[in-house]
């Protein structure tokens, strides 16, 4: 297919991976946070880790939507779909996240109206189509969805569809990686910033990362070739003694975003004060939620919601996974009670959760199979 | 969910706004352009799906000199030179 194959040429792999080689400094431990959830998922899935030298190390970052979710939302979204009338659609990543009293899908089997959609479009038509239900769609995401919601939401005011309601999960960016970056025990040298995000919020958004905390950050693509070339770009900065936003996907990500895709998230949502995510605590400006002019189509209004707090397992590492402490494999369940099968937390359950990438992948060679010449004497 | 496709637009609806026939991975399926508004694609356009709305463009020239630049790696400072000095992006066959 057009754009993708030119990204997953071994040749050229195979100079990128010698020019990382040339340019890291033998001498150095390199950490880069990969943000975003698609970005671990093809690391592992291309088996990207093993194509790098020693002392680059990549550490998982907090952008999985699904992962960051915190339990006790998941159980409101579910006490919504058990009111009378209610049909539940979420995207099918949802389907086997676990709430207190099962995911979506246990629910479905007990006869709960649980539906999988590939769009928030299809929930509104699903609405159109049930005029004697409600349908409610259980939105989350960050920056690179919402526009999505938001332009539904517009649609079914500005259509009169009144069966239709969303339980806005939707959560930013920014703030998860300031949450990263202060926290005490974490040690990073530079970021690979999320491609897709930032086709809506640009690069702007990223300045402080190197202004404030000297940091480099390359917003970066997802082909095996955009995330080698990213980090060559990375090395290149930190060599020079950089730290500058760039953005390698240029082909796909405008410097300044999309600003029309900002208008319908201002329309719709306002920030929030603050919101859980997932073990990393209460993180202040983190979240959306439904602006007053659209209150008729939030649920979280039309429906009384528990907002019931749920604990994680104890023995789930989940958080210190989540903000990179620990690998997936030095949790105490890893692989054990918790696989992708019967998942515990939400990272062994997304596919771009970094525990099921890691189970998923953990095993396979190098995909590209490319012989890598040894590392020559030069730094 | 996160997952987001390169499509190219084939036609637009002429009953509904902002709807658009494309061909992701050789399947045809209808998505909404409604977030391109300040850029709209036009018919043989690339654009980057996601759940099920056109998110961005995306641009041949950027991807053709992406590649350039890759394919130019590890060769010697002077043929790297050389090779970027060539300036205008290439011209390709559409396919």
């Amino acid at each position: 297919m057009k754009f993708v194959d030119e990204f997953r040429d071994a040749a050229v792999i195979g100079k990128a991976v010698e020019e990382i080689r040339r340019l890291a400094d033998s001498g150095r431990h390199y950490r880069f946070m990969e943000v975003c959830g698609g970005h671990t998922h093809a690391i592992y899935r291309f088996g990207l880790k093993d194509l790098l030298p020693e002392n680059i190390e990549l550490i998982h970052g907090p952008g999985c939507p699904v992962c960051v979710l915190p339990m006790g939302r998941i159980d409101d979204g579910l006490a919504i779909a058990q009111e009378a009338g209610v049909i539940f659609t979420a995207f099918g990543d949802m389907m086997r996240v676990p709430g207190t009293h099962g995911s979506p899908l246990e629910h479905k089997a007990r006869g709960v109206d649980v539906r999988i959609v590939y769009s928030p479009a299809d929930a509104l038509r699903l609405a159109e189509l049930n005029p004697d239900r409600h349908v409610m769609f259980f939105a989350i995401g960050f920056e690179t969805t919402a526009p999505s919601t938001a332009l539904t939401l517009m649609r079914a005011k500005a259509r009169g569809i009144r069966n239709f309601s969303v339980f806005c999960n939707h959560v930013t960016i920014i703030p998860g990686i300031r949450a990263i970056l202060d926290s005490p025990d974490m040690r990073i040298d530079a970021f690979l910033g999320p491609g897709h995000v930032s086709t809506v919020i640009g690069c702007r958004p990223y300045e402080w990362i190197a202004r404030n905390e000297h940091k480099p950050i390359v917003v970066s693509g997802f082909e095996p070739l955009d995330i080698l070339q990213s980090v060559l770009m990375l090395l290149r900065q930190l060599g020079a003694g950089e730290a500058r936003v760039e953005n390698q996907y240029k082909r796909v990500t405008p410097w300044e975003g999309n600003r029309a895709a900002l208008r319908a998230i201002g329309e719709v949502f306002e920030l929030r004060n603050y919101f859980e995510w997932r073990g990393m605590g209460f993180i202040s400006q983190s979240a959306l939620r439904v602006r007053d002019s659209y209150a008729d189509w939030d649920a979280e209004r039309l429906f009384s919601v528990p907002g019931i707090r749920v604990t994680d397992p104890k023995a789930a590492q989940c958080g210190e996974v989540l903000k990179g402490v620990l690998k997936p494999a030095q949790c105490k369940l890893f692989g054990n009670e918790c696989t992708p099968e019967h998942p515990v937390g939400a990272l062994m359950v997304s596919s771009e959760g970094s525990c099921a990438a890691y189970h998923n992948y953990e095993h396979r060679k190098s995909l590209t199979n490319i012989a890598v010449p040894a590392v020559k004497g030069e730094s | 969910m996160c997952l987001a496709i390169p499509a190219r637009i084939i036609e637009f609806s002429s009953e509904q706004e902002n709807r658009a026939l494309v061909d992701v991975v050789g399947v045809r399926r209808h998505i909404d352009t409604g977030l391109l508004l300040d850029d709209p694609p036009r018919i043989g356009d690339w654009v980057l799906v996601h759940v099920g709305f056109a998110m961005s463009k995306v641009s041949e020239a950027e991807a053709l000199e992406q590649i350039r630049m890759l394919t130019a790696l590890g060769e010697s400072d002077a043929a790297r030179q050389e090779a970027e000095g060539y300036g205008s992006v290439p011209e390709v066959e559409s396919s």
